[in-house]
């Protein structure tokens, strides 16, 4: 009734292409980001901001980096954290090193490292796939934090190897409270991801998701296979550099390797199967849901009086029987729950 | 040179270890194609189940061991009814993401049943220096990696027995080779997955034992599966041979990496070293030591 695209016409070719076909979506997406940008800060509580909303974005960027590599091009990775430290290191060192340097180009500056990091680990992916691969970006994982562990450079000597992120400040202006980081990571979010959904609708996303359902097809068709996946490995790289980035600096505050380790690799991966892999949109709805379910688990649990050992082996316990769950039930997640939905709307009030 | 070879037997000896973990990986996935992530934390399940029933109803290890076994078949039937079922015919990459899930699962429901802390296991074999070998060669080689790796021995021969001699191990292969055809001359799928899941379990209690009393029942045990990798990528996914092959190479070259290049560099390279050799290895040749070679055809 109230969302139905009857009446709207596409006269041009712009409108036509645009990402959002349908008027009362843009007219959401937009409400959204005004409430976000205009009344959240002011709303929420700095402990919502800074706990919840905050991790959410910075996860949402990362499973986007990662979407981007495994839900489109079809590479499955477990280093991510492994880029998203890379980031966070690089990023510091340029703020250390290279006086007055503007903040945001040092993030940009470390994800391009971080995307360096990726070309080079994702090399091997024209010679091996699947599983092997899989196997393969552990190694990342493993080199790369021991490498910032193990060489002093790069945490500029410091004798516990965790160092202090730098104050952020653009252009003279200090975000040092949790409404303006809030309002800094949601920016840098929003514009890469809208960056990521014209990348994977344009040229380059088409022949990730080509060389994903067949690589040698893609080929067939003259689509370069390791130049496309060293892009996406570039491209992944980078988004999970940057979010390691913010990561450091507007949410933990110190730069440490321990802070990226395995399990937060997991974590992300997990968020673009709960979310929906190969959709940019699942990769919010999956960090939503991954930053927000150990806060309800603790909510239950606190209600129940459980100790905290029971509390945080049933977090496990939930953690893996929702990963099964979904992808029996719904191996596209959350993203095409709210695409079915959306549809049923369209027809609503008729079944059919 | 006696120190080289000290570090080289130890290196191969833990080397079996790591194949007794590859081995259960291997076993899943030449008959099913699902790369199990679980393996670790179904070693991890098992010896802590074995040690908890020690512990909490006061068996003794010879009935403790018999009562896992039971436990881990129930497990294997119930993860292929609760978690194999429902996804048969999925992309290779969804099993193999559900068995991470698995492995979460798992982790939680151990320590949730038999708490977390660490325990120790103790198995009637010393962990003393073998006698004879420290008089002959002066070589210390310890008398628990010797029979451990006896075990794991007897292990894979009982395996290659069940595989090659037994109807269970011909419908195994033949499963392993095309599940449709397999089917279609009235082999019970699903009954075979769950025979092999259980049988899996058991090599993981076998693993879990032997890590266990060595360096305690703990949550670490789980990132021996993060070890067996490497192992299984040298060896090939679907070979048994190629998992102890690619044990022993594994083994004895992150021990011999450890004390000769790791002093240069700062040490520690034990965690990612066998991971690049793995890489390295796999650049040269993408299928493995053992691995079958795949061709494509569009």
């Amino acid at each position: 009734m109230f969302y139905r695209e009857a009446g709207q016409f596409r006269t041009t070719y712009e409108a036509d292409g645009q990402i959002l076909p349908i008027r009362q979506d843009r007219i959401f997406l937009l409400a959204t980001l005004a409430v976000a940008v205009l009344a959240v800060p002011f709303i929420a509580s700095p402990y919502l901001l800074s706990a919840i909303l905050i991790p959410f974005l910075i996860f949402s960027l990362a499973a986007l980096g990662l979407n981007i590599l495994t839900g489109y091009a079809g590479q499955l990775s477990l280093g991510t954290a492994a880029f998203m430290a890379v980031g966070a290191f690089a990023s510091w060192n340029f703020v250390a090193r290279i006086p007055g340097i503007p903040m945001l180009l040092a993030f940009v500056l470390g994800g391009l490292c971080a995307a360096l990091v990726g070309i080079a680990f994702g090399l091997p992916s024209l010679r091996i796939r699947g599983f092997y691969l899989a196997a393969a970006t552990l190694a990342t994982q493993f080199f790369v934090i021991w490498c910032l562990t193990k060489i002093s450079w790069l945490t500029n000597y410091s004798p516990s190897g965790v160092i202090t992120a730098q104050q952020i400040e653009i252009m003279g202006y200090a975000f040092d409270t949790p409404q303006r980081k809030y309002v800094l990571v949601l920016l840098v979010v929003a514009l890469l991801a809208l960056l990521a959904k014209n990348l994977v609708r344009s040229n380059v996303g088409r022949s990730w998701m080509a060389v994903r359902d067949m690589d040698m097809a893609a080929e067939v068709v003259g689509i370069r296979p390791l130049r496309t996946k060293l892009l996406a490995f570039a491209v992944s790289s980078f988004y999970c550099g940057v979010a390691g980035a913010l990561y450091a600096f507007a949410y933990l505050g110190t730069v440490e390797p321990e802070a990226y380790n395995l399990d937060l690799s997991f974590r992300i991966l997990f968020m673009i199967i709960i979310g929906g892999v190969g959709s940019i949109l699942g990769s919010f709805l999956g960090a939503a849901f991954i930053v927000l379910l150990p806060v309800f688990l603790n909510i239950v649990a606190h209600g129940l009086a459980l100790p905290t050992s029971v509390a945080s082996n049933l977090e496990l316990m939930v953690f893996g029987a929702l990963i099964i769950f979904f992808l029996i039930v719904e191996p596209h997640g959350l993203a095409r729950l709210w695409q079915i939905g959306k549809e049923k709307l369209r027809l609503w009030p008729f079944p059919h | 040179m006696n120190f080289f070879f000290e570090v080289l037997i130890g290196g191969l000896l833990s080397g079996v270890m790591y194949a007794l973990v590859a081995i259960g990986f291997v076993l899943i996935y030449k008959a099913s194609g699902v790369f199990n992530f679980a393996q670790g934390a179904m070693v991890f399940f098992a010896a802590l189940t074995c040690v908890g029933l020690m512990d909490k109803f006061g068996m003794s290890l010879w009935l403790a061991i018999p009562a896992t076994i039971v436990a881990m078949i129930i497990l294997g039937i119930a993860i292929e009814r609760v978690v194999l079922r429902p996804l048969v015919n999925q992309p290779e990459i969804t099993l193999f993401m559900a068995t991470i899930g698995l492995a979460f699962f798992l982790e939680g429901l151990a320590q949730l049943i038999w708490g977390a802390q660490v325990r120790q296991l103790p198995l009637p074999i010393e962990d003393v220096p073998l006698q004879s070998l420290l008089d002959r060669f002066n070589i210390v080689v310890s008398q628990f990696d010797v029979t451990a790796a006896a075990i794991c021995g007897v292990l894979v021969a009982v395996l290659a027995l069940l595989f090659a001699k037994t109807k269970v191990g011909r419908a195994l292969r033949a499963v392993a080779d095309d599940h449709q055809a397999a089917l279609a001359v009235g082999i019970p799928l699903q009954r075979i997955w769950a025979i092999l899941w259980a049988v899996a379990g058991v090599v993981a209690l076998v693993a879990g034992l032997l890590w266990g009393a060595r360096n305690g029942v703990q949550f670490a045990l789980t990132f021996i599966a993060l070890k067996a990798l490497p192992v299984l990528i040298l060896g090939g996914f679907t070979s048994v041979p190629g998992a102890i092959v690619g044990g022993l190479i594994i083994g004895a070259s992150e021990k011999l990496a450890e004390v000769y290049i790791g002093p240069l560099v700062g040490g520690g390279i034990e965690g990612w070293f066998p991971y690049v050799l793995a890489l390295l290895f796999l650049l040269v040749r993408p299928e493995g030591l053992f691995g079958e070679k795949i061709i494509r055809r569009i």
